[in-house]
């Protein structure tokens, strides 16, 4: 049977359309204010809006697996987990970067809040692509706002440098995947993912493995990009230093789970044949093992060296792509979604945390050094205690997220018998232990420059404090999340959906 | 009613400094008087619940007691059940003595910060938050929590070297936490590695399992074995770093060096004893053949430990290097009983792990009123101490002499077993060791003759002696060690019958 536009369950993309019309929105209020104009209500319907489309997108959770316009845009168990991950970092971020926008000058905040959204909602729909074409706006919808974000202090030469050293690189990185992609739809003559895994098998058995395996690697490429593991991570820690730290924190958290969705939708939905044709063992997973292993030795030792703690956390993250890797690359493990998804949610908690503190001080202090954090236990002794119970986290230390999420995903190697990058974790994490602590050593150990408070907005504060929470939670009682996580249906994020329609 | 008091006894003690915790966090930072009380009350209860389960511990039944487990989380495997983790705690003969050391010794040592003078509300919380790891670590019943309670104690450690420490006080914070750190990465490494092998981190069930003929078919099996192997060297690694053993040792003589006294307390009197109950509980009791193998090298590295500590210790002009090197020497004792594998060894074993927790506890105290006074701790500087302090100088004679295993005092008994244990399997390499028990006389005596006697020297000359809010805390440690050593069956009996068991399953 044939469907027509009306036929479809619109209901499903709800999420998805109220960010739109929200984005649509604000830029029409945007223009009409006056210039200088007070744009406070702009956030404050922003907000509104991240927290409607989680709530709808909340109650969708279990329902089963649909596909709208014609199999292209797929909303299951799958992307609803990740679109929530996505929007609760992106409310995070508006809610603590209310006030920071104004040092960028009034006319800088519309613009943030609205790209912002856009950014929202190219990952969102990254997260619920079932064919090619869809994946790519996507991605694109994603990078291109997340290109001008990123140059959006455009008084500021490092932010200027930012934006150009992402767009050009980003551009390679795009020109990768879409060569990736040419390759699938030259093979198979299909955009949609389900169905192109199937050709490629026929492919694949007909003589074609190299084009197979060439299109594999060139997304995979892509891919390594956008989520900023090695050996494409060089533009991290310029683009996170130039970056407004509330970009920065966006960049590291909802553009990086929107490229581990990505990575797992595409690998997962497309080439998952290659575990029976054989080179998965062969040449996927000692490739994905290596990208992880470097991630993780390149991101942890270079950050030993860093002064500036926005590129500190950039190389922390290159490190932290690499861990989150590994249940991919023992895909034979017993809980590749669960332990991948619990750490995102622990990144994201203690991450947010950690870049809101770095805010909070920036904002004082006027610049993001080492140094900036001397005394902060004095000048404000609850965002130290916070700091430090983030960066503990990071570091993987119990009674935290960051323990718990690392302990889950080791358990997960172990069981599939990938015992050397269970080893390159732990040895890299101990490295981690250096700059962490060198922050708390900083924050506790040394006097401060001046005896200034650091005050704290109000919006910061509320993103700490749940940021707290959440990291401590994540760790102390992990049942709820685990049990969260046990409940969803991801073995269909396996498979195609039939025909929904009408029967 | 009173059977579920009883079975919440351990937890309530871990848990019991939280109280303190809380009471801390409502008093602001500028009442000094108060933060201090508090602090010292707060370490009140724990000593009470544990000299409570001491009385209440049955010995002659031996086996686990007082446990509880709550559940936790689980997490869903294939094919297995699910992997169920619970507070799980309770205590055996093992458990037992060192928990009530540790919960005694922190109450003296938080006596014993009376001397800190900046930051006491942190100072305050971080101690409570580590005697809760502390008293964790012993009476955890489950891997898991071990290892968690185990890296809180990293955690406080760090800051309280860091910031209330001596001048180098960053250098030794950082060194300890590269090889605590590392050390832990081991201990993780093989706690995965022991979860694979039997499926759970219980303590009771994995005993159960490594001990079961079968299973212990299966695992000395070609490939497995090596792997066995590898777990085993993890822990044994893990667990050196913490006591330490021999190669692993410099963070710990920094650390003695630059913490204050309060603090080293604690880590000399309890944190290394963790070392030494690890090895034992997950060395010994899970991997007998492996251990027995080992037991010839960890004899060996024992002796290095013994020699090596008292050689160094006797050229040292400072005490607090002078004591560190002297923890090397007898934590080398700890390595003989444990490698001797049989009842008096293993019972030695322990025995001087509390013994010595008591006596590094005094020395330190000793330490921290002395520092208080003259400003100094090298004993070059020092001397004739006993003219204008004969109660400080008196006390630390006594911790001298039990130190040197005066019979009599608790540190004769230990040594005695575990030589005597080590006589039977190694008796080269015991013999050996003794020249280390001739060299703790000699290192021991030169300090205390240097400092305590002779003609009194410039920096001491208006030296105040000790005022009884010192005095108290100092001779309920002294009466502990000498109550140990002539009446040791106060410590012996609750061990006996689980020392006796896990002998007896190796074989020894």
């Amino acid at each position: 049977m044939e469907k027509y536009f009306l036929d479809y369950d619109w209901t499903v993309m709800a999420p998805e359309l109220i960010i739109l019309a929200a984005a649509a929105l604000l830029s029409v209020i945007d223009l009409l204010l006056k210039e200088g104009g007070n744009r406070r209500l702009l956030g404050w319907i922003s907000l509104a809006a991240v927290i409607g489309a989680g709530v709808v997108a909340a109650q969708q959770l279990g329902d089963p697996a649909y596909e709208i316009l014609s199999d292209t845009y797929r909303v299951d168990d799958f992307a609803r987990v990740f679109k929530l991950i996505l929007l609760a970092g992106t409310g995070l971020i508006l809610l603590g970067s209310f006030r920071e926008m104004d040092r960028e000058g009034k006319e800088a905040r519309g613009e943030y809040i609205y790209l912002l959204l856009a950014a929202l909602l190219g990952g969102m729909m990254l997260t619920s692509s079932a064919d090619l074409i869809t994946l790519f706006v996507g991605l694109e919808l994603l990078s291109l706002a997340s290109y001008i974000l990123a140059g959006i202090r455009r008084k500021r030469t490092d932010s200027n440098e930012a934006a150009w050293k992402y767009v050009v690189m980003g551009g390679v990185s795009s020109a990768f995947i879409l060569y990736g992609m040419s390759f699938v739809y030259g093979l198979t003559g299909t955009t949609n993912l389900y169905t192109a895994q199937q050709r490629l098998f026929e492919a694949y058995n007909s003589g074609y493995e190299p084009f197979v395996l060439l299109s594999l690697f060139l997304m995979l490429l892509g891919f390594a990009f956008k989520a900023a593991s090695a050996p494409f991570h060089m533009w991290a820690p310029d683009v996170y230093q130039g970056a407004a730290t509330p970009v920065t924190s966006f960049l590291a958290v909802v553009s990086k789970a929107a490229a581990f969705s990505l990575i797992l939708r595409v690998l997962l939905g497309t080439y998952l044949f290659l575990l029976q044709a054989g080179p998965w063992q062969e040449l996927v997973a000692p490739a994905l093992l290596v990208i992880a292993a470097a991630s993780m030795v390149i991101g942890n030792t270079a950050a030993l060296r860093q002064t500036r703690t926005k590129r500190m956390m950039a190389y922390s993250s290159v490190a932290h792509a690499g861990y989150m890797l590994v249940p991919l690359a023992a895909v034979a493990g017993a809980m590749l979604f669960e332990s991948t998804i619990y750490y995102l949610i622990a990144y994201l908690f203690m991450t947010l945390g950690a870049f809101t503190v770095l805010m909070v001080v920036e904002r004082e202090t006027g610049n993001e050094h080492l140094a900036s954090f001397a005394g902060l236990s004095r000048r404000s002794p609850l965002a130290a205690a916070a700091m430090t119970v983030f960066l503990v986290s990071l570091a993987g230390i119990p009674i935290t997220a960051g323990f718990f999420g690392k302990f889950y995903i080791l358990i997960h190697a172990v069981t599939a018998r990938e015992f050397w990058i269970a080893a390159v974790m732990l040895v890299t994490t101990v490295v981690s232990y250096f700059y962490y602590f060198g922050v708390i050593r900083m924050m506790y150990f040394r006097p401060p420059s001046d005896g200034k408070k650091v005050p704290i907005p109000a919006g910061a504060a509320v993103v700490i404090l749940i940021s707290l929470a959440g990291t401590l939670l994540l760790g102390f009682l992990p049942q709820w999340t685990l049990d969260f996580l046990g409940q969803m249906d991801w073995m269909s994020t396996l498979s195609p959906v039939r025909d929904t329609l009408g029967q | 009613m009173m059977e579920q008091l009883q079975q919440a006894l351990p937890i309530g003690l871990v848990f019991s400094p939280l109280i303190g915790v809380i009471v801390l966090l409502c008093i602001p930072r500028d009442k000094a008087g108060w933060l201090k009380g508090v602090g010292i009350l707060a370490t009140l209860p724990p000593s009470v619940l544990a000299l409570l389960l001491y009385f209440q511990f049955d010995a002659r039944a031996g086996g686990v007691q007082f446990e509880q487990r709550l559940p936790w989380f689980q997490i869903q495997l294939p094919q297995i059940p699910p992997w169920e983790v619970a507070f799980h705690f309770g205590v055996d003969g093992l458990s037992l003595p060192l928990a009530v050391m540790a919960a005694l010794v922190a109450t003296l040592a938080a006596c014993a910060s009376v001397y800190i003078q900046k930051r006491l509300k942190g100072y305050f919380l971080l101690f409570l938050l580590l005697e809760v790891g502390m008293l964790g670590v012993f009476l955890a019943r489950n891997m898991f929590l071990f290892f968690l309670f185990f890296e809180v104690t990293l955690v406080t450690l760090f800051f309280l070297i860091g910031i209330w420490g001596s001048i180098y006080r960053e250098k030794a914070a950082n060194r300890f936490l590269l090889y605590n750190g590392l050390g832990s990465a081991f201990l993780l490494l093989a706690m995965i590695g022991l979860f694979v092998l039997f499926q759970s981190l219980d303590y009771s069930r994995m005993q159960e399992m490594a001990h079961d003929s079968r299973i212990q078919a299966m695992l000395a099996q070609e490939p497995v074995n090596n792997i066995v192997r590898g777990i085993f060297l993890c822990t044994v690694v893990a667990f050196a770093i913490k006591l330490p053993m021999f190669p692993f040792h410099t963070w710990m003589l920094r650390v003695h060096a630059e913490a204050p006294p309060a603090v080293v307390m604690i880590h000399s009197g309890v944190l290394l004893k963790m070392g030494a109950y690890g090895l034992i509980r997950f060395g010994v009791e899970l991997f007998p053949q492996q251990m027995q193998a080992f037991a010839g090298v960890l004899a060996l590295l024992g002796l290095i430990n013994i020699l090596y500590g008292a050689a160094l210790a006797f050229v040292q002009n400072e005490l607090r290097r002078l004591l560190a090197y002297a923890s090397v020497s007898h934590m080398g004792i700890i390595l003989f009983g444990i490698a001797a594998l049989n009842v008096s060894g293993l019972t030695g074993a322990v025995f001087q792990a509390v013994s010595h927790g008591f006596i590094s506890a005094l020395l330190f105290f000793f330490i921290g009123s002395l520092y208080e006074r003259t400003g100094t701790t090298d004993i070059r500087q020092l001397g004739g101490m006993a003219r204008p302090a004969p109660v400080l100088t008196g006390i630390f004679l006594a911790g001298g002499l039990a130190l040197l295993g005066l019979p009599g005092m608790s540190g004769f008994i230990s040594e005695f077993l575990a030589f005597l244990g080590l006589f039977h399997e190694e008796p080269g390499l015991a013999a050996a060791g003794v020249l280390g028990l001739v060299l703790a006389a000699a290192y021991t005596l030169r300090a205390v003759l240097k400092a305590g006697f002779g003609p009194v020297a410039e920096q001491i000359k208006g030296m105040a002696d000790t005022r009884w809010p010192e005095t108290a805390p100092m001779m309920v440690l002294l009466s502990c060690i000498i109550l140990i050593g002539v009446w040791p069956d106060v410590l012996g009996e609750p061990m006996k019958v689980t020392i006796q068991t896990i002998a007896s399953r190796i074989g020894g």
